[in-house]
């Protein structure tokens, strides 16, 4: 995570300010019936073949089941209506056999030129990087420092109904991804562990992300605004809580994100030399943990019997502290569930969330990492 | 050799009569059919509101994937294959199925298997969770200990409905009685016929899918790992080259059912006989060159999308033919409407809407948005439902007074279709609605816009579960005694098996019949 301490409580207090206004001001919208009709070319497009295709489908059905109402209704035994013994006419039999065929010719036509749009991922004017984790999406800024993760932020408590829930509730993430209007984005999509798919309805992109593989795709919002999807293809057990969210700004504003951003980065690379206090890796550590690890883990750090182990009494949270930072770092060389967390997270997050399982859930170790403790060891190897 | 059944629990043990067996099948997916049913309640319940009440997502996750493997492989197949043992016999004129000691087998390893696959509910890390669909690497390198004992069920149901399969093209090439000649033939034996071929075409296919996971989880391959060089992607090309034809293979015995019942109930023969024919055999080709359509937003090379949009869209037109037969045979019928004939009528109405939204879905640049959304849940549920679940249930009500000798109460069987009927509709209709405004599939919770369709879905659900226990009902007080069934049954029907007294005999056709 490239965020300093600073940032992240600010972040955090207007989110949930903001998400309090929010959910007074706007309601959700109920009863949606159809397909969104979408903010690029691409998913207008989508929508109108999509609509075509229904009204087609809807007059064939009307015509078939009128006949066949009409027959239910006339021609009852109850009624008296003596049975006709046609049978059999081949003349009958082409006529619907080829009337069909030329419907779906005439469907055929619009659908394969919308599909060569979709695959015109030619001359991009921006490339981002997305992989799918499980549960969260990375997102990285080609040609610039930027990457960061996204993760759902909305808290536990909602989910378990011990709270209201909010307005986007399980549709809102920690960090957006900001892209600019009016330019084609191409979309380079992977993943690193499980098959995920990245879908934003409103752009009518949706793409399997394969590890091992770089799935293309493309998009060109027209209006500045937020797009909310969710990963469609089943990755496990948080599945549903791995949402997307795409904020679509005006170029200049999108340059000015992205140069803070990059500012960012090099603050947070100059935090690392810096020394915390036991209370701060701490307090940042127990963020860093419900963020990243409860979802396995457990929020009480118990894990769940035969699936996650649990974190508390752990013999690794609980033994050489090397142990520890390896399997945090580079992951489990037996249970693929347990990611490399080396690259996913700061050195200041790594330090703190260690510290943090080291004291947390009665573990009591008392011992503290520093960053730059991370930083020695990532080094080493 | 005795004549009669032997007495007590070796009856059904050791039988080789198909009646026996073909009974055993029926009850044993009806079994299935409930277990299955309560999973989906289980589904259901969580999804009445937003939010976790019921269940965990790992729990969740491991009850979509038993839900659909135990309907798909527990009960449509097992009963499917109880219809054919009980009747393809009686129709074609032959005394009993060809292999009846390897039917006997085909029926008995079922029971293991399928408590083999419910006993990892109880295991360490729970039951499988990875989806029907198993996708590899969720299957293999991320997958719970017991997806060994999945992959050994699957072998075992894999060898029950090849070995099905075997008897079936064995007793229907080599069995009719003189003069039924293949075109001679009632339309539920060549479905069958088709289907049996298509089933020993892709239970292979799946075995080997399985297999290739076994070695990747315990013998160091990769063949769906990205990491060792394997291929991710390749599981879904060769699980859909099962996949597709496999969902045929639920549909096209019903076709067979509904075209029995159709033209004795409109008093009327059915309009094209020989064009059902083509019909079939022209859905059961295509099924083979369609497999990719589930798998549009893999990133396939453009020519392999229009390849696999342009073959599913001609599905439609076989289909077609058979919805416009049916129609055409009620038309200027004199038709009633007893329970075999309003199931029927209903899987003519649902399974057209179901073939509609999958014309849809064929559509590879609409399919972006539909594709892993509740939109395809409708659609697969709408195709399953009516088309599997009501044609059996159609076939069920159809034949029993011949089996049984005994008329089921047509006051429960329509009271079990009305309630059926209704409860399909509101628990699957409004999942259209949630799937285009943007619900992804197999999801345990779920955000607020999707709310109010899934209240109504999940009462819908309940409503169709209770109407299972009306069928149930009926068809025990039909065993047990009723008003004696006439040998016809009903108004002069079609078919060799209405020649025969009701109940049928232990044994029928020992001697062959005369075909007119």
């Amino acid at each position: 995570m490239l965020r300093g301490f600073d940032r992240l409580f600010a972040l955090l207090a207007t989110s949930l300010s903001v998400q309090a206004v929010l959910a007074d001001e706007q309601d959700v919208e109920r009863w949606g019936l159809n397909m969104p009709r979408g903010v690029t070319e691409v998913a207008q497009t989508t929508y109108q073949l999509h609509m075509l295709i229904f009204w087609i489908c809807v007059a064939i059905g009307a015509l078939v089941f009128g006949i066949m109402f009409y027959s239910m209704w006339r021609h009852r035994k109850s009624k008296g209506y003596k049975a006709a013994q046609f049978h059999e006419s081949t003349a009958v039999e082409l006529i619907w056999t080829i009337i069909p065929t030329v419907i779906l010719i005439l469907m055929a036509i619009p659908a394969t030129k919308t599909l060569y749009d979709i695959y015109d991922t030619e001359e991009a004017d921006l490339n981002i990087l997305i992989t799918g984790y499980q549960w969260k999406w990375k997102y990285e800024y080609r040609g610039s420092e930027v990457s960061f993760f996204s993760n759902l932020s909305t808290p536990k408590a909602e989910i378990d109904n011990l709270q209201p829930k909010g307005v986007n509730y399980l549709l809102e993430v920690d960090e957006p991804l900001v892209v600019p209007i009016k330019k084609k984005i191409r979309f380079l999509i992977t993943a690193n562990d499980v098959i995920h798919a990245w879908w934003v309805p409103d752009l009518a992109v949706k793409q399997d992300a394969i590890p091992g593989f770089i799935n293309q795709s493309w998009t060109r919002i027209e209006e500045p605004g937020i797009y909310r999807g969710q990963c469609a293809e089943l990755c496990g057990k948080d599945h549903g809580f791995m949402p997307i969210v795409v904020k679509a700004v005006p170029q200049a504003e999108y340059d000015t994100w992205l140069t803070s951003r990059a500012a960012d980065a090099v603050k947070l690379k100059e935090l690392t030399a810096k020394t915390f206090t036991f209370d701060e890796l701490f307090a940042q550590g127990e963020k860093v943990y419900s963020r990243t690890c409860a979802a396995c883990h457990q929020p009480n750090g118990q894990g769940v019997p035969g699936v996650f182990p649990a974190i508390a009494g752990s013999k690794i949270a609980t033994g050489p502290l090397t142990g520890h930072m390896n399997i945090v770092i580079d992951g489990s060389e037996v249970n693929p569930a347990m990611q490399a967390f080396g690259e996913q997270l700061s050195e200041v997050d790594l330090a703190a969330v260690i510290t943090y399982q080291r004291n947390a859930f009665g573990n009591e170790m008392g011992d503290t990492v520093q960053p730059v403790d991370i930083l020695n060891f990532k080094n080493k190897q | 050799m005795a004549h009669g059944p032997q007495p007590g629990l070796k009856r059904w043990l050791y039988t080789t009569n198909h009646k026996d067996i073909g009974s055993m099948y029926l009850w044993f997916s009806f079994a299935m059919f409930l277990l299955g049913g309560c999973m989906a309640l289980v589904i259901r319940a969580e999804l009445f509101e937003p939010g976790l009440q019921i269940v965990q997502p790992e729990f969740f996750n491991q009850m979509t994937t038993m839900h659909g493997l135990i309907m798909v492989f527990g009960a449509v197949m097992p009963a499917f294959v109880g219809l054919a043992n009980w009747m393809l016999p009686m129709m074609i004129g032959a005394p009993d199925m060809a292999l009846p000691r390897m039917n006997n087998w085909s029926f008995w390893i079922l029971p293991f298997a399928f408590a083999m696959l419910a006993s990892t509910l109880f295991m360490e890390g729970g039951a499988p969770n990875f989806g029907w669909t198993f996708y590899a690497p969720l299957s293999t390198e991320y997958a719970p200990p017991s997806v060994t004992f999945f992959i050994f069920a699957i072998h075992i149901m894999g060898a029950s409905s090849i070995m099905g399969a075997i008897n079936i093209i064995a007793t229907i090439l080599n069995m009719r009685a003189p003069g039924m000649t293949l075109m001679k033939m009632p339309l539920f034996v060549w479905t069958w016929l088709i289907t049996a071929y298509l089933l020993i075409a892709v239970m292979p296919v799946l075995a080997g899918v399985v297999t290739m996971m076994l070695m990747d989880i315990h013998f160091g391959t990769s063949f769906f790992s990205a990491a060792g060089g394997g291929d991710p992607v390749l599981f879904q090309h060769v699980f859909w080259f099962f996949g597709h034809p496999e969902v045929y293979i639920m549909i096209l015995p019903a076709f067979g059912i509904i075209s029995a019942i159709i033209p004795t109930f409109a008093r009327k023969p059915l309009f094209g006989y020989s064009s059902m024919v083509y019909a079939t055999a022209a859905i059961a080709f295509l099924s083979f060159i369609v497999w990719a359509h589930h798998m549009f937003t893999v990133g396939m090379p453009i020519a392999g999308e229009l390849f696999f949009m342009y073959a599913t869209m001609l599905i439609a037109v076989p289909t077609g033919v058979k919805i416009f037969n049916w129609v055409s045979t009620m038309f200027r019928g004199s038709m009633t409407f007893e329970t075999p004939m309003l199931f029927a009528i209903a899987f003519i109405i649902l399974f057209a809407i179901g073939g509609f939204s999958g014309l849809m879905l064929a559509i590879a640049p609409a399919d972006f948005q539909y594709h892993d959304t509740y939109f395809v849940v409708a659609h697969f549920h709408y195709v399953l439902v009516p088309g599997a679940i009501f044609s059996i249930t159609a076939g069920v009500y159809y034949w029993l007074p011949k089996w049984t000798g005994n008329m089921y109460s047509e006051v429960m069987g329509k009271v079990h279709f009305w309630l059926a009927f209704i409860g399909l509709n509101v628990t699957f209709f409004p999942m259209h609605f949630v799937g285009l405004a943007g619900m992804p599939r197999r999801i345990p919770d779920y955000a607020l816009q999707f709310a109010d369709f899934n209240q109504i879905s999940s009462i819908g659900a309940f409503l169709f579960g209770a109407a299972q226990i009306v069928f149930l009902f009926n068809v025990v007080r039909t065993v047990m005694g009723g008003k004696k069934a006439s040998d016809e049954v009903w108004d002069n029907p079609e078919g060799l098996e209405w020649t025969v007294p009701s109940p049928a005999p232990y044994h029928t056709f020992s001697t062959p019949p005369v075909i007119r």
